[in-house]
This record gives C-alpha cells, structure tokens and sequence, in this order.
C-alpha cells in the first residue's frame, strides 16, 4: 500500500499511551503512589486522616510557589528569591494588620509588595539584559533584609481587629474537610495549567525557552512577557506567605529560608527543565508532593532526620538521570 | 510588476560603509539571486528591507506608496517575509506552534480567548501539503530532518499573502537531496506570484532557480541581470573583484 501525502500529514506521531509513558511527570507520580502504599503497610500512622492531613498541608506552600517557579524555569530562567519574597510579603501583612488596618488592605499591601518586587527583578533581567541567578540572588538578600526592616527583626502574632479571619483563610478548611490551603493550591494549579496550555502567553513562555532569539524574531514580546514571567513568580511566594501566615498564626523573619531550593527541587523532580523549554503545572505538584512524602517517612520510619537530604538530594538525581537516559536513547 | 523598489539606498554603522548607493527592483513572480563574498553587504540590505534596520539614505517604495520600516512587524504588515538562516525555529515546539509563532489562531469571545489548536494543525497542514513536504504539523521540531525544518520556515511565510519572500542561507546546511527539495520550495513561492530573494554562497543553486542575479562587493551592486546573461564564472569574477563591474 502506498503511503499518500495526505495521510502522511495527517498521522500522529505518537499516541497519548507512549506519551504518558515518556513524561518524567507519570513516573514521579507512580513513585509518590507506591511509596504512600508502602508507607500504609509499614507503619501504623502513615494512612491517618491526621497525617494525610498534615502532608497536603506541608505540600501546599512548596507546590504553589513551585507553580510560578515552573512557569519561569520554562522560560529558561530562574528565581532565587521566592524563599525572601515570601518572608517580606508575610511580614508586610503582618505588619499592616498589626497596626490596625483591616485584613483586605493587609493583603492588598502583601500582593502589591510582591508585583513591586517581581517587575523589579523582571524589568533588570529583561531590558537591562542581567542574568536572572544574578538579580534574583540580590533580591534574596534584599527582600529578606527589608522584612527585618518592616517589623524591626521581632515576631509579629497579633493581628489586629482581622486576627481571626486571618487564621481562617489559612488554617481552615471550609471545603469538605480539606484544608484550605490545599484548595488554594488546586485551582492555583488549575489556572496555571490552563495559562501554559490554553494562552497565548502560555505559549510565547514555552517558544522563549525554547529559543529566545527565534522567539524575538518572529515577533514574541519576550521582554514584555519576562517582566510579567517574574511577577508570577514573586506573586505566587507572596500568595503563600499569606496563607501559610494564616496558617502559622505568626511571623517571623526567618520564614521561607532556603525554601528557593526546596522549590526548585520540586520543579525539577515534577519534570521541568533549567535548560528551559520544558515544564507543567502538575508537575510541580508531583514533584513537591514527593519531596513532603520523603520528609514526612523518613519521620515515621524512625530514621535519623539528618538524611532528610540525602534522600531529597538523591530523588533530584534520579528524576534527572531519568530525563538524561531517554535523552541518551534518542540521540543514538 | 516591480514589488519594491530600492532607490539609492545607503547604510552605515559608524564609521563603515556596510551599503552603498544601490538601487533595484523586485519583480512579481521572479527569483532574484543576491550574491557576494561575506561582508559584502548582502544581509545588511535584507534586514533593511526586513525592517530590521532604517538605511541611513536613499528611499524604497512599495507598489508605488514610500514604504518606511520601523520594525519587523511592520515589513510582515506589508506582506515581506523572511526566512533566517538560522530558520529562527522552537525546537520544544510542534511544526504548527513554529508556523504560527507570534500569530497564534485563538477562539473564544472577548478577552476570553484560548489557543485553536485544530484550526491551526489544519491549517498548517494544508500548507505543507501545498508544499508537498511530508511534513506533520503535530511532530516536534527538534525531531526533524533539515529539510522538513525548512518547510517549516518557508511555511510562516505562507500564513498570509505575502508579496516579497526573503530567504538568507536557506541551503548553507542541509544534506544534497534536502536543497532539491528547497529549491522546489522556492519554485512553488514564485509560481504563486511571489518575488523572492535568495542570498547564498552557493552558485549552483542560483543558477538553476533564480531568473536575475545581483552581485555586491563592498557594499555596491556590481551587477544586475538575467541569469541566462551571466554564467558562474563571471559572478565569480564579481564576487572577488576580478571583474570590476558588468
């Protein structure tokens, strides 16, 4: 049978079975599914509503930051200063609700503070062409240091006339039973998924990290889009500081330090590539559900919580090397 | 028909004299083969055409309107498209996503509008199809052959009615059975009535696709006329200097 232009055209490469099986995604996902089942059968306190509870709690504040981390990495760039951004739009909440203001102008402070801080290291990187590791490491010190400012280095736990609203949007769960932060997390990675998939946006993110200069040339607004790419970022930290405020009950300075890594390891476990190019919102997800399921057993399991890292360490590798084998199979 | 014309067009940067003093005409449905040595100024009076770059003097008209680039954007406006060397291509993309680049199809009502990926995937299909390159819309970049690479940059230029199609290098790296198929590519953009501009290195590609040959040395034009009148020898002599000028 002779094989016609036309059907040529028309075939799919693959179907969704192979892709499914190709996505490092799916893997970390069956990784995360058999660990839980095995952590059910080995300890008693694993398969708690309490502890369930408590690890999609944990995994929220990592995931959602981990969200605007994706959709920058995709870009081929990089934050370093969520961890900061998160303390700083923690504090300035805490700071405003605690001089008396209502908890609305507290967040509209917080969410104001983080574009302010996003389109600063948005518009250094794009117009003025710094390297992103470079402007987003100054932030991490800066924004960090600005927090100390704002609250004179003390620990903010009373806030105002709002206190208890406050502690309900973060510590809640209004929904079925489900703690608030994990809804927040759902449709925060709903919307970003959409955005990747469904946008224009979603699409120029994707064509920059794929090749930034065939992206300027066909007529992509990539400055434009860089400048809102670490907005997002910084809005997604400072959306989880103020609920894991919330959450906390209280604030101080050294909150969300070294989180920018435990983000990042949780994109780049959920299948994102530094490289750029390559990334999902579930992804990240995965990738930071796996991270909270590793601390989480090793807890229950009775080992040492010094080889916390190793294992998170070691799952970074292996995502990777994951990545790199295919990579390897392909180009042979 | 002339297309475009270029009166006196000049172009320095600095102190260097990238273009000189040249003035043609592009023709409706004909294939101008712009050659000279590296330096010689040919991709400078592209990208002024590209709208890349304003020339520093001297005019061009399009269809008889004065035509004054400021941006990329503004050429593709007025129906000149180019094709990069490099092909300027997403290789984390599908074939469509590339052909469609910075001119998604989108669906929906008001601000609320979504990418239309069917609309697209067939659209890119007819066209490659019109192409006759086996090529599926739905196949990532980064897994195809130079040629097919190719009809995916040709295929950009196809997404509106284009009048001018300039192409810089499109043969520099591809495989000897992948050029035929360029050079049929390019066939199919004048038979629609396109005028195209072919920069290479490459004589035997010029020769047997282009209708005029155009050669510049140091940023003058040393010859313009129609292939059958040249042969590979005399644009040698251009391109090097031995010939001063025809």
């Amino acid at each position: 049978m002779t094989i016609t232009l036309d059907q040529t055209i028309k075939q799919k490469q693959q179907n969704w079975l192979a892709a499914v099986l190709g996505s490092q995604t799916f893997w970390i996902l069956l990784s995360v599914i058999l660990a839980c089942i095995f952590l059910s059968f080995a300890t008693d306190s694993f398969a708690t509503t309490k502890n369930l509870y408590n690890i999609t709690r944990n995994v929220t504040f990592v995931a959602i930051i981990a969200l605007g981390m994706t959709i920058v990495i995709i870009t081929g760039g990089i934050d370093l200063s969520v961890g900061s951004v998160l303390c700083l739009c923690s504090m300035v909440l805490a700071v405003v609700m605690h001089a008396g203001y209502s908890i609305e102008v507290g967040i509209a402070a917080s969410i104001g503070t983080a574009l302010v801080i996003g389109a600063f290291n948005g518009v250094l990187i794009a117009y003025l062409g710094f390297p992103p590791f470079v402007v987003t490491l100054g932030m991490l010190s800066i924004a960090r240091s600005l927090a100390m400012v704002a609250s004179n280095n003390t620990v903010v736990f009373q806030f105002g006339p709002d206190h208890d609203k406050l502690l309900a949007l973060g510590g809640g769960a209004w929904f079925f039973g489900i703690a608030n932060p994990v809804l927040y997390m759902i449709v925060l990675a709903l919307l970003t998924g959409f955005v990747l998939r469904w946008t224009r946006f979603g699409r120029y993110v994707f064509a920059m990290g794929g090749n930034e200069h065939a992206a300027t040339l066909t007529g992509v607004p990539v400055q434009r889009i860089k400048v809102v790419v670490y907005m997002i970022s910084a809005l997604s930290a400072g959306v989880a500081g103020i609920i894991q405020t919330g959450w906390l009950g209280a604030v101080t300075t050294n909150i969300g330090a070294g989180m920018e890594l435990q983000v990042i390891a949780a994109t780049v476990i959920g299948g994102a590539n530094l490289a750029g190019g390559v990334g999902t919102a579930f992804g990240a997800l995965i990738g930071a559900a796996l991270i909270e399921v590793i601390r989480n057993s090793l807890g229950l399991l009775g080992i040492n919580a010094f080889w916390q890292g190793t294992f998170i360490g070691g799952a970074i590798v292996l995502a990777v090397l994951f990545d790199r084998i295919r990579n390897l199979r392909q180009s042979e | 028909m002339a297309v475009l014309e270029l009166t006196n067009i000049s172009k320095h940067f600095g102190a260097i004299q990238a273009v000189n003093d040249v003035s043609f005409v592009l023709e409706a449905g004909q294939v101008v083969g712009l050659m000279g040595d590296n330096g010689a100024g040919k991709s400078t009076l592209v990208k002024m055409i590209a709208g890349n770059f304003r020339p520093s003097h001297g005019t061009m008209h399009m269809d008889g309107q004065e035509l004054a680039l400021h941006r990329p954007v503004e050429a593709r406006q007025h129906g000149i498209e180019i094709v990069h060397q490099d092909l300027a291509l997403c290789n984390n993309l599908t074939a469509a996503a590339n052909v469609f680049l910075g001119r998604e199809l989108r669906r929906g009502v008001g601000p609320l509008k979504v990418l239309d990926y069917k609309a697209m995937y067939r659209r890119a299909g007819e066209i490659f199809k019109e192409l006759k390159s086996e090529t599926r819309p739905r196949d990532l970049v980064k897994q195809m052959s130079g040629g097919q690479r190719q009809a995916v940059a040709i295929a950009r230029t196809m997404l509106s009615e284009a009048k001018i199609v300039l192409m810089d290098e499109p043969t520099a790296a591809i495989s000897v059975r992948q050029v035929a198929e360029v050079l049929n590519l390019i066939r199919h953009l004048r038979d629609r009535g396109i005028a195209v501009v072919l920069i290479s290195h490459r004589m035997p590609d010029v020769f047997s696709v282009a209708d005029r040959v155009i050669v510049m040395r140091r940023g003058r034009k040393v010859a313009d006329k129609p292939i059958e009148a040249s042969s590979p020898e005399e644009v040698t002599g251009l391109i090097t200097g031995a010939i001063e000028q025809v």
